[in-house]
């Protein structure tokens, strides 16, 4: 309310250049914990790490109470709401209407988009982190309780845990992109695994597809510490189907779009 | 400043926006004036680059809104204010813009005391802001990046009397200081009060354009006859322009002379003929709205 002098509107100085896409890829990631649902939605990831370490310690034998053990299962439940962190990402710039300002500052959408995509996995390389934090504490917990302790990890199996997570996190994002609307991009998302085992259940036919396309199946391997050749052939084939194909029609249909 | 030229935008066979040219000019306040409905915000979106339009062209600065590599640092732009992320407290929403733009810190302060946004408000979510507390927050945000061009959909909705005061005062200033305003509204007394120039929109069309002066004073005759459909074809078989008003008269963009001539000529007998004066664009305006609502109403 407050009456400012302000200088003169014109004759005024070069204007800036755009912004860098590290500058905005700092501004996705900060969009991703600036609201309450994003902060619960990366609260709970961590709780659920921690969580699955907990139960961990009660269920598993004390000999079995390794570093290993209380990493690898952690990353399940994780990479189960990465996706949503993918999908809110995208979303919500149409659910909340921010796109409206976000395209009027940045109208080459590409760089926003690209920028989204490299702070989701940022945020998912961040989620291997935890895990092997909750993981390492567990262990530390499992060795004062009278478990086994023990500290041994298959460094393999971190480059995999890495690849699951990211990959997760841009299916998600590939999905948002393609639906541009948060309930319609979780639901399909989150029903797709199920969907592929009822047919697959269903129709013998699918069998062999299944092995190929179903991600629940082609990822599996990635939670271990060895991946053949023929299961990473197979991974990239349901990676190309789900992720790489929903991202690039997705980007196309984000960049045409009206804002409104 | 802003430059349309021959912008059309299709929905399938509905035309929403019909070859609308028009410029602002620095210095100056443009009011983009038109009923609900008549193709202001799809225009300013084509503006800006967020719809694509069909055919013609938009420039700002000289270019086109997509060209240009930080547009927030030369325009401003409030395309709806309940388009925050409701999550969001108000000081975040421009902090983001802020480092998008480039922008220091200090200016985020400094723009939330300019609209009238206190501490306690800027710390809330935007969900829990009053639409006039929105406009204001909008407002702040489109002169963040301290821009030249500032392009508002109808910025005073929402606002309290002494609000739409403050913002008229606000944008005069800005474009006594040499800034260019486009701004919408569908309430001809708002851009009365503001606007040095007027573009009147119907049905996607520019009915009419102008300083505001000369269309409040000059826009036309009003003409009533004792025949009126007489009356319509006879205009029209000469080329004026004649809008239907609400009771039986029409309203013609031409002088009273001309318009008494074509009556003479034809033999037909007028029971008034005056210059509209400054109700001539009210009057057109009217028709306009009138037009518009009965639309809204068969759909």
């Amino acid at each position: 309310m407050t009456t400012t002098t302000a200088p003169a509107v014109t004759n005024r100085r070069p204007v800036a250049d755009g912004p860098s896409l590290a500058r905005l890829t700092g501004v996705e990631l900060r969009k991703l914990a600036d609201t309450r649902a994003g902060r619960w939605l990366l609260a709970t990831i961590g709780l659920i790490a921690a969580a699955i370490v907990t139960v961990q310690l009660f269920v598993l034998d004390d000999a079995e109470q390794t570093f290993t053990a209380f990493f690898a299962p952690s990353l399940l439940p994780v990479g189960l709401l990465l996706p949503v962190l993918g999908i809110l990402s995208i979303c919500s710039e149409w659910s909340q209407r921010t796109a409206l300002t976000t395209f009027a500052l940045v109208p080459r959408r590409e760089r926003v988009v690209v920028a989204k995509l490299a702070a989701v996995v940022l945020a998912a390389l961040a989620s291997v982190g935890v895990s092997l934090a909750v993981a390492a504490v567990g262990t530390l917990l499992a060795g004062a309780t009278g478990g086994a302790g023990e500290w041994n990890f298959d460094w393999q199996l971190l480059p995999h845990a890495a690849v699951f997570q990211v990959a997760n996190v841009l299916m998600g994002a590939g999905f948002g992109l393609l639906l541009l609307n948060t309930p319609l991009a979780i639901v399909t998302y989150l029903l797709l695994p199920t969907v592929w085992s009822i047919l697959s259940a269903m129709v013998q036919a699918l069998h062999r597809p299944a092995a190929w396309l179903d991600t629940s199946v082609t990822m599996e391997p990635l939670l271990g510490a060895e991946v053949t050749a023929g299961q990473w052939g197979r991974l990239a084939v349901s990676l190309l189907v789900w992720l790489v194909v929903p991202l690039a029609a997705g980007l196309v249909r984000t960049l045409r779009r009206e804002v409104s | 400043m802003i430059m349309v030229e021959h912008l059309t935008k299709r929905y399938g066979p509905h035309v929403a926006v019909d070859d609308v040219s028009f410029h602002c000019e620095p210095g100056t306040v443009t009011g983009f004036l038109g009923p609900n409905g008549a193709g202001k915000s799809t225009t300013m979106r084509m503006i800006c680059g967020l719809t694509p339009p069909t055919s013609g062209n938009a420039a700002v600065t000289g270019r086109r809104y997509r060209e240009l590599p930080n547009p927030g640092r030369e325009i401003g732009v409030l395309l709806d204010a309940s388009a925050q992320h409701a999550g969001r407290t108000g000081r975040e929403a421009l902090a983001l813009a802020a480092r998008t733009m480039g922008v220091d810190r200090g200016r985020v302060g400094a723009v939330l005391d300019q609209v009238g946004l206190n501490a306690t408000a800027a710390k809330r979510r935007v969900g829990a802001y009053s639409l006039g507390m929105r406009q204001r927050l909008g407002l702040a945000l489109a002169l963040l990046g301290d821009p030249r061009v500032l392009i508002l959909d109808e910025p005073a909705n929402g606002l309290d009397p002494e609000g739409i005061f403050w913002m008229r005062g606000l944008l005069r200033d800005f474009a006594d200081r040499g800034g260019t305003v486009l701004l919408s509204s569908h309430l001809l007394r708002e851009v009365e009060a503001v606007a040095d120039r007027v573009v009147v929109i119907g049905g996607g069309r520019v009915v009419a354009a102008g300083g505001k002066d000369e269309l409040l004073a000059g826009a036309g005759t009003l003409v009533r006859g004792r025949d009126p459909h007489a009356l319509r074809l006879t205009l029209d078989r000469v080329g004026l322009t004649a809008t239907a008003g609400t009771d039986g008269g029409f309203l013609v963009r031409a002088e009273p002379g001309a318009v008494g001539q074509v009556a003479a000529d034809a033999g037909l007998v007028l029971t008034e003929l005056r210059p509209a004066g400054n109700g001539g664009l009210e009057q057109l305006f009217l028709t306009l709205t009138a037009g518009a609502s009965t639309k809204e109403a068969v759909k």
